[in-house]
């Protein structure tokens, strides 16, 4: 039944503020719905926790009404997801502050997402999957091409066909695969028991891949991503960048792995130097970048490759690392765009040499801006470093040369970071800073969350690790 | 049977009303009249009774399909007093005229013998050509018919011819007599008869609008006046979809080799030619006429692919088409009004002002492009996996490649809706009784798009 919450919830509080009837109260009634949400979310969590076989399911038979079974199941990669989903979410819609008075629509479609991501990270049934996963697109494409930056008509329409593609890419797979089951089923469990020979597997594991790299994205299907991430406000980049990307690697999971399990373990075609080109490309560019917003978007297309990396690595630890590196990169990416937020709204500017100085006037800002920086290079005790070893560790037990062009990135990753913070807080204080408040306690609050979630898995990942075991396995 | 009589009292009525010059009793009539001839006809559902020697039969494939036949002609007659506002005259003969090209829809979903449906398509044609030239004074409108009236009696001519040649070669204009006759003779098929059946399945291409006998859609799409265009979408098409299925199903689905070659290859060219010509269109009347080619195009994979039991998902396309397609049509006629031009600038900006409207178009648009989960998705999702489970992946393709491209310019009205600039200035006017059908048809797409199930295990 809480399953059923999950899912309904979002959805009836995003149609409520559609019909506008809430007016001001709309972005606070939008936060209290995530809340709440969030706290069915952790009942869940209780109770996934406790339940004997570690799966919470929910399986309808309503062929005849719906023409699909509704087939629910939350395992603990699932489990993680929505809980990343849930926990965002709030965090999102607060940091929308009051200077800018957005429509009831803007929190309407970002609940409507949220109903569409858990769908997704909770369906076990390929049609209701898909359903979820084009839902999933709607709301952010609509939220860049309505409360987008300049130019935002002609990024929005190329986001949108560069998924649409991938998405019909994946139907048609979806569609093959089930022509092969006997008797036909959409569910998951049909499909995994499918044997393909090798022969088969390449076009579905192509299919399934397009779909997935341009979520991701992944190089060489990446282009749409910086200008999108840049022009969408900035809970539309929180969004694509913190869990929409999430649902590509997902997919990975649950149908790249099983369905075509030797073309993974065979080193994935071509496409494992591939990813790894472009987490160095993305790498070297978010160095030269002198747009912090568009230099995140870089600095994100490496990470993910990295977690692309992690799940091909056909190696346990990869696998696991890479899970956690899901999560852990969703908070920290989302925490980045925060402080991104907070310097434009008392700046006016994100080009990185027009700003510098801030730390001086703002301490509590520098402090908590350092700890997100540290824990997207990674350094032990913050959750990414857990992520990134356990999947540098899976990378050099399958394939030496990858492991060591990949831990590379690590170093790079310190330079972009580093020198950033280096350029945006230190220095001389440039006429944008030269006022540069520092953080109100609600503004505080938004990262409270954040930080707790880094040092969290930072410290203690073997809760977590435990937890991904037994699915992996 | 009670349906078409039903109507056709109706049609003469509205004739001799606007004869003694009354204005006012004429919608309401045929808003009582339409609903009515449709309950009348729900009295015969699962009795499957065959009148007049198995002339006409009223099984529940024809009745379900009549019904949404019914209900298109009453929205078409719900937005026809917006649409027809300046004119002062009581217009009998335009509602007339589209009342007895429903009859003539009607008899096309349930005909039991080729002559039936001769007369089926010439009813509907013939008050078709006439309706698509209604704009007297209006160049383009009279071009429209004249092009519609050519080429359409030209597509007629094959398709008797057609039917004379299945005639001669099985002695009979019976479905079933001849479906007897196709078993008997399946090992060896006589030439005539194969010829004929490939001359009627052009005929009836071509009333479908499919390639490559699609060329007469785009420009009489664009001339004929704005309603008209909305009926000859919808009704028109959905009538000529499901005489052309019952054809093919009740008499040569055991004789699949003769057709399936071909049919497969113009439902291909329609996909193909379809949406790709719909991606350049800056009128959206003409892109309209050419997303109804690819719609075409879609339902003739059903044609191909579906066998008679699985009739519903036919049914369940011809819906979601005809939802879409008329509340767009309904928002384009509003639109049009305001502004004076069918380009696309005409929609920007339009979701400041009537934020209503541009919500039902983009409902709309986003059904026909088939996002989930909306009746669109629910639609093509039932056609392609009966198509795959029949064998046709590679038709399957080819339409999701199609629709791939349709999302692009199903998109771009939305788009212009909501993050342009407006160009006009003040909200555009309608009455509250058409702003409700907008939502309640908008309200339909969602609805149905969850439970589709029930529409497809219908017949």
């Amino acid at each position: 039944m809480i399953i059923v919450l999950l899912l309904v919830l979002p959805l009836l509080a995003s149609l409520l503020l559609f019909t506008g009837k809430l007016g001001k109260h709309s972005r606070d009634f939008a936060l209290i719905a995530s809340l709440v949400e969030f706290a069915v979310a952790l009942v869940a969590g209780y109770a996934f926790t406790f339940a004997d076989n570690k799966i919470l399911n929910l399986s309808l038979n309503l062929k005849q009404l719906l023409d699909i079974d509704i087939i629910i199941y939350i395992d603990s990669i699932s489990l993680m997801m929505v809980m990343l989903t849930s926990l965002l979410i709030p965090i999102i819609i607060a940091s929308n502050n009051n200077r800018e008075v957005r429509n009831h629509n803007f929190y309407a479609l970002i609940l409507l997402m949220q109903m569409a991501l858990i769908g997704v990270f909770t369906a076990s049934e390929m049609i209701l999957f898909y359903i979820f996963w084009e839902l999933a697109l709607m709301p952010v494409f609509l939220i860049t091409a309505i409360w987008g930056g300049e130019d935002r008509k002609r990024i929005s329409v190329k986001f949108l066909i560069y998924t649409v593609v991938g998405s019909f890419a994946m139907l048609i797979a979806i569609l093959y695969l089930y022509t092969l089951t006997s008797p036909h089923s959409f569910s998951f469990e049909s499909f995994y028991q499918l044997k393909l020979p090798y022969s088969v597997q390449v076009p579905v594991f192509l299919a399934f891949f397009l779909a997935f790299a341009i979520k991701i994205p992944l190089f060489p299907f990446h282009s749409w991503q910086a200008e999108t991430y840049n022009v969408s406000p900035v809970q539309g980049s929180m969004f694509m960048a913190g869990i929409m990307l999430k649902m590509g690697l997902y997919g990975i999971i649950r149908f790249i792995l099983p369905i075509c399990p030797d073309v993974v373990a065979g080193g994935s075609l071509i496409f494992l130097p591939l990813i790894l080109f472009g987490v160095i490309y993305g790498a070297i560019i978010a160095i030269r970048q002198p747009k912090l917003k568009k230099m995140i978007a870089f600095v994100s297309l490496s990470h993910v490759g990295i977690i692309a990396l992690g799940l091909l690595s056909n190696n346990q630890y990869g696998i696991e690392g890479a899970i956690l590196q899901m999560f852990s990169h969703g908070v920290n990416v989302v925490g980045f765009f925060l402080c991104y937020q907070m310097i434009v709204i008392r700046t006016g500017t994100d080009i990185i040499s027009d700003l510098g100085g801030i730390a001086s006037s703002a301490p509590r800002f520098a402090t908590i801006f350092l700890i997100i920086v540290l824990a997207n290079v990674a350094l032990p005790f913050t959750n990414s470093f857990v992520g990134e070893f356990l999947i540098l560790l899976g990378l050099f037990q399958s394939n030496v040369y990858i492991g060591v062009i990949a831990g590379l990135t690590i170093i790079l990753g310190a330079v972009y970071m580093l020198k950033m913070y280096q350029q945006v807080m230190y220095g001389p204080q440039t006429i944008a800073t030269q006022k540069f408040a520092d953080l109100t306690t609600g503004e505080i609050m938004l990262f409270v969350p954040i930080i707790i979630c880094i040092f969290w898995v930072g410290i203690s990942p073997s809760f977590v690790l435990q937890l991904l075991q037994s699915a992996v396995n | 049977m009670y349906a078409i009589i039903t109507i056709s009292i109706v049609a003469i009525i509205v004739l001799f009303f606007g004869a003694i010059q009354k204005k006012a009793p004429l919608l309401p009539i045929i808003y009582v009249g339409l609903p009515l001839a449709f309950l009348l006809h729900l009295l015969e559902w699962n009795k499957n009774i065959h009148y007049y020697n198995e002339m006409y039969i009223a099984d529940n494939f024809s009745i379900a399909f009549n019904g949404v036949l019914i209900f298109t002609t009453l929205l078409v007659f719900i937005f026809a007093p917006v649409y027809y506002k300046p004119v002062n005259r009581p217009l009998e003969d335009i509602y007339a005229l589209i009342l007895f090209a429903l009859v003539g829809g009607l008899i096309m979903t349930g005909f039991g013998n080729l002559l039936m449906l001769f007369v089926g398509i010439e009813t509907l044609s013939l008050s078709l050509y006439i309706l698509a030239g209604s704009k007297k004074f209006d160049p383009n409108s009279n071009e429209a018919a004249m092009k519609y009236f050519l080429t359409g009696s030209f597509a007629s001519g094959f398709l008797l011819f057609g039917i004379a040649l299945l005639y001669g070669a099985s002695g009979s204009m019976n479905l079933e007599e001849i479906k007897q006759y196709v078993i008997l003779h399946q090992a060896n098929m006589p030439g005539m008869l194969t010829i004929g059946l490939i001359l009627v399945a052009i005929g009836m291409s071509f009333k479908i609008g499919a390639a490559p006998f699609h060329f007469w859609a785009p420009d009489v799409y664009e001339g004929s006046p704005t309603l008209i265009t909305t009926f000859m979408a919808t009704v028109g098409k959905v009538a000529a979809i499901a005489a052309f299925f019952r054809l093919m199903q009740s008499s040569f689905g055991e004789v699949e080799s003769i057709w399936k070659v071909t049919l497969t290859i113009f439902a291909i060219a329609t996909i193909l030619i379809g949406n790709l010509s719909a991606f350049y269109q800056d009128n959206v009347k003409r892109m309209f006429a050419y997303s109804g080619i690819a719609h075409a195009g879609y339902m003739l994979i059903a044609i191909i692919a579906l066998k008679q039991e699985a009739s519903g998902v036919l049914l369940l396309y011809s819906i979601s088409y005809t939802i879409a397609t008329i509340t767009a049509f309904a928002v384009l006629i509003l639109v049009r009004e305001e502004t004076g031009t069918f380009s696309i600038k005409a929609f920007n900006g339009l979701s400041k002002h009537n934020p209503t409207e541009a919500f039902a178009m983009t409902i709309a648009m986003l059904s026909l492009a088939g996002i989930p989960p909306l009746v669109g998705f629910a639609a093509k999702y039932n056609l392609f996996v009966s198509a795959i489970e029949q064998g046709n992946l590679p038709l399957v393709i080819v339409a999701i490649i199609g629709s791939m491209i349709s999302v692009y310019y199903y998109i771009r009205p939305v788009i212009a809706m909501y993050a342009n600039e407006p160009s006009a200035t003040s909200a555009i006017d309608s009455s509250s009784n058409y702003k409700k059908q907008i939502i309640l048809a908008a309200f339909l797409m969602i609805v149905l798009g969850l439970i589709p199930g029930v529409i497809v295990n219908l017949i």
